[in-house]
């Protein structure tokens, strides 16, 4: 079993813990640049739509994981991601600016939503996002100057540097860097004060307040830094899909993003992208084994949703800290074998917290 | 020399009158408890000076500047810290975390810069660090420096919300019963913390206390409440025995 | 006179459907009294309760009357149930935890009631079904009729119950404050489980209403989601706010698809409720409560 000496300040600001985090993060992103060569162009595919997927999960797990803010409007942010790429780019604006002013213009978006929910908190927020989501689908759909509302919108191929990027292989890496960048960026909020603040708002307003912490400012940057890489994951999305149905960014897709950050453990960011996986793959899994599975359920339509459903009822029930959770109680029996102590992860009983005095 | 007054503030929650026309004044580094019944406006004058609550009515006075109108999240910044009754500690950190989220007030990096970790941001954060360890060997809590706040006995707790406001480099340190919950050995602790806060650091003090032993221990001035208003003031002696306080703690003759 | 009956049909269609929403809303802010929780699938518990309906009446061909008052209560035993076995283990997890919970809840029973019942819409009769009544002049439909009836009678039900039995203090007691009802010997988890068992009858008992008006159908509970703008807008701790915010929204909804342009009237809820939740965040009847530190 490893133990930590420290020694240096340095050391808790770093990215990794010791050089064995290092190592392994390189070779996964070693192995990761390599796979294109290995699969087939399907699981490219597949892939591609999961780093996708992560972005938007790392977004929102900025929000509703680290900030305490919960969102069932992300998919409205995708979307404004989305199309704002695509009508840029049929208008001839070179991709490398459609993508940052797509991440850009929609973070700009999800400050406007900060504003007017600051004073909201827990469920009301819910309420709110979900309401807007469902607005802002419904302007989708009537827009069709812009969006061509339900005939669709054709995504033109982007081009960096006169290089098409399309096909399976594009997405893949061009995803693969966008979710490098974000989960750098999230490292870096998350060692500043920044971060800290982000925490503090969670955790209790009335004493972030006393340290300093200005509410306001800080929750509409988390609506807005969460906006912005939905926003790209939006960009990208575009190109993923191809062509672009308003009805596509639907309240199950912010539910599908929530599941993402449940799923995957709130409160960290290897749950976003666990969470990604989990929810990516499970369809592909469901389509896999249609066939197989007893008394017909492969050809129930809505199984799918259902489970959704019951993963998000078990994991809520069973495993609070997801699957990042599961993994860090799974590596601490392998690292503390044999003197691991049945109850070292033992849930302690708590009390309902009264979130009506808050 | 005067570094805090409140003059004739007031709070009224619907009819209640919470706080009736209080005036007092602090002097640089002398510790000043307020001391009085359950109930009798202690906390709320706390929440008042730390600006959660807006007074109806009266003026507040820190360093000769008018902070009656100051938002709360300037507070710390003027160098006003606070501690909770009940412990507002950050459950889901680190006691470290906790400490250097105590430390905000004094970042200066914007958000860009901290998005990108600058160098310069990369410099701050082992400075605050720097201060967060000094708070740390000063209450001697290394030991728990990376447990959750969740895993930390109660006593522990409140030490560390005693840490997470000296962090703040107040000048005015408001304690919200700080003995509270802790047992013999822990108040007394407590108490020559206050001490060398007050001597070492040359804090000013304004404690909310039940506990007499610590008040007469520690405190300077005292200032008794009931039901709003002021009832005495003066030193502990003269409070403790003045006829008014008496009735309020134990009952008048019929 | 003809605008004013327009009108006041309008009305009338408004106010019927906002006695759905209200009652679902009911449900809701039942349980957030009483525990804090929102049972985001509250709106397909109403679907369950119209299925049941639907399979002892036209199924199994009992009496109109003895098959509602069957299935409310085989709903309102599943209402205790899945407070029991499941909502009990989420006690102290964060509110989100719980929406979470019950979303996935939503998505099973929509599930279910696919794979029982079918995906097609679904009816039985009923006493109200396609018959009008006549009302100095105004001629309205017996269903929507029976609806605001049934709203108020069940109100009145309620109300007697919550402030005049034994029960219904408790409950009360226990919403207001759960340590002090234990210690007064109250059985809080169990009295909570009977407020969800409450709920979910309200919730059924919506569903039958709505039946001659809407076809009973899977995706039933989606109305759900106009029910929170109608508990939002009536304050989330108010029992007679959810009713008149349901009313309102109703009423509101009615009236824009007829002066407002197409398109707009499936919006109308949302903005209401983000509205109210940006001018006045209590809602009408709001309890006012802010935390002491």
């Amino acid at each position: 079993m490893r133990y930590l000496f420290k020694t240096d300040y340095r050391q808790d600001m770093k990215l990794w813990r010791h050089r064995g985090d290092l190592f392994w993060y390189g070779l996964l992103v070693v192995v990761l640049l390599l796979i294109p060569r290995m699969l087939g162009e399907f699981y490219i595919g597949e892939l591609g739509g999961v780093f996708i997927f992560a972005i938007a999960g790392v977004g929102l797990m900025l929000l509703a994981g680290y900030t305490g803010l919960i969102s069932l409007g992300n998919a409205a942010f995708l979307g404004i991601g989305a199309y704002t790429n695509s009508v840029l780019l049929a208008r001839g604006v070179p991709f490398l600016i459609t993508l940052p002013v797509s991440g850009l213009f929609t973070a700009v978006f999800g400050a406007a939503i900060g504003l007017p929910t600051l004073r909201m908190s827990g469920l009301y927020l819910a309420i709110a996002t979900l309401s807007f989501g469902s607005i802002v689908g419904t302007v989708f759909q009537k827009w069709d100057a812009v969006t061509g509302g339900f005939d669709g919108f054709a995504v033109p191929t982007p081009y960096i540097f006169g290089v098409p990027i399309e096909g399976a292989n594009g997405i893949y890496y061009l995803s693969l860097a966008v979710l490098i960048f974000v989960l750098w960026l999230s490292a870096n909020i998350l060692r500043t004060p920044l971060g800290r603040a982000m925490v503090a708002i969670r955790d209790s307003e009335v004493s972030a307040q006393s340290m300093g912490i200005h509410l306001a400012r800080y929750k509409t940057f988390a609506f807005a830094i969460s906006a912005g890489m939905t926003g790209l994951a939006g960009a990208l999305f575009a190109h993923y899909v191809r062509f672009l149905a308003p009805d596509a960014f639907d309240v199950l897709l912010s539910v599908q993003f929530v599941t993402i950050v449940f799923v995957g453990g709130l409160g960290s960011l290897h749950g976003a992208v666990l969470g990604a996986i989990f929810v990516r793959l499970l369809p592909q899994a469901i389509a896999i084994m249609r066939d197989e599975l007893p008394f017909g359920i492969g050809r129930m339509p809505g199984l799918e949703p259902s489970l959704f459903g019951l993963v998000l009822v078990f994991v809520i029930l069973f495993e609070p800290g997801g699957m990042y959770g599961r993994w860090i109680k799974v590596k601490h029996w392998f690292q503390a074998y044999p003197l691991k102590r049945r109850t070292a992860f033992r849930r302690q009983k708590s009390y309902a917290r009264s979130e009506r005095l808050r | 020399m005067s570094i805090f007054a409140a003059n004739e503030i007031a709070i009224r929650f619907g009819g209640i009158r919470a706080v009736d026309a209080v005036s007092f004044e602090v002097n640089q580094g002398e510790v000043f408890s307020i001391i009085g019944p359950n109930g009798a406006g202690k906390t709320t004058i706390f929440n008042l000076i730390s600006r959660i609550y807006q007074p109806s009515a009266g003026r507040l006075f820190f360093q000769d500047h008018d902070i009656t109108d100051v938002p709360a999240y300037r507070i710390a910044g003027l160098g006003i810290a606070r501690t909770f009754q009940n412990i507002e500690l950050f459950a889901n950190a680190t006691l470290l975390q906790n400490l250097l989220i105590g430390r905000h007030c004094h970042s200066t990096v914007g958000v860009l810069s901290q998005l990108v970790f600058l160098p310069a941001v990369r410099r701050e954060e082992l400075k605050h660090r720097e201060k967060a360890e000094e708070v740390i060997a000063f209450l001697g809590l290394e030991r728990y420096r990376d447990t959750l706040i969740a895993n930390l006995p109660y006593g522990v707790r409140k030490v560390v919300e005693l840490g997470r406001a000296l962090c703040i480099e107040p000048k005015l340190l408001l304690l919200d019963e700080p003995s509270s919950g802790l047992n013999v050995e822990e108040t007394e602790g407590m108490g020559f913390w206050i001490e060398d806060i007050k001597k070492d650091l040359g804090i000013t003090v304004i404690m909310v206390e039940h506990d007499m032993n610590l008040v007469r221990m520690v405190s300077d001035r005292v200032m008794a409440l009931n039901y709003g208003k002021v009832i005495a003031l003066g030193t502990p002696d003269e409070v403790q025995n003045h006829p008014e306080v008496v009735r309020a703690y134990i009952g008048g003759e019929a | 006179m003809e605008g004013a009956a327009r009108l006041l049909q309008l009305v009338v269609n408004g106010a019927a459907a906002g006695c759905i929403y209200g009652l679902i809303a009911l449900g809701f802010v039942l349980i957030y009294k009483a525990t804090e929780m929102v049972n985001f699938a509250q709106g397909d518990i109403m679907m369950l309760g119209g299925f049941v309906a639907f399979s002892l009446i036209a199924h199994f061909g009992l009496n109109y009357w003895v098959g509602a008052f069957l299935a409310i209560m085989i709903i309102a035993a599943f209402g205790f149930a899945l407070d029991a076995v499941i909502l009990r283990r989420v006690i102290g997890q964060p509110q989100f935890a719980v929406v979470m919970l019950t979303l996935g809840l939503g998505f099973i029973f929509r599930a279910y009631a696919g794979i029982t019942w079918g995906y097609d819409s679904v009816g039985f009769e009923t006493p109200f079904t396609n018959k009008t009544i006549n009302l100095g002049g105004l001629v309205l439909g017996q269903d929507n009729v029976s609806i605001i009836v049934g709203t108020v009678l069940l109100c009145g039900v309620l109300y007697v119950f919550f402030s005049r039995t034994r029960l219904g203090i408790a409950m009360q007691a226990s919403s207001q404050n759960q340590l002090a009802a234990y210690y007064m010997g109250i059985p809080v988890r169990t009295v909570f489980s009977l407020i969800w068992a409450i709920s979910a009858g309200v919730a059924a008992v919506a569903g039958i209403l709505l039946s001659p008006v809407s076809m009973i159908d899977v995706n039933m509970g989606f109305l759900g989601i106009k029910a929170f703008a109608a508990a939002v807008l009536g304050g989330f701790g108010s029992i007679p706010g959810a009713l008149i915010g349901g009313v309102l929204i109703g009423i509101v909804e009615q009236l824009a698809g007829y002066f407002l342009p197409a398109g707009f009237q499936e919006v109308t809820s949302n903005v209401v409720l983000l509205a109210t939740l940006i001018l006045r965040p209590q809602g009408l009847f709001a309890e006012g409560l802010g935390k002491r530190v």
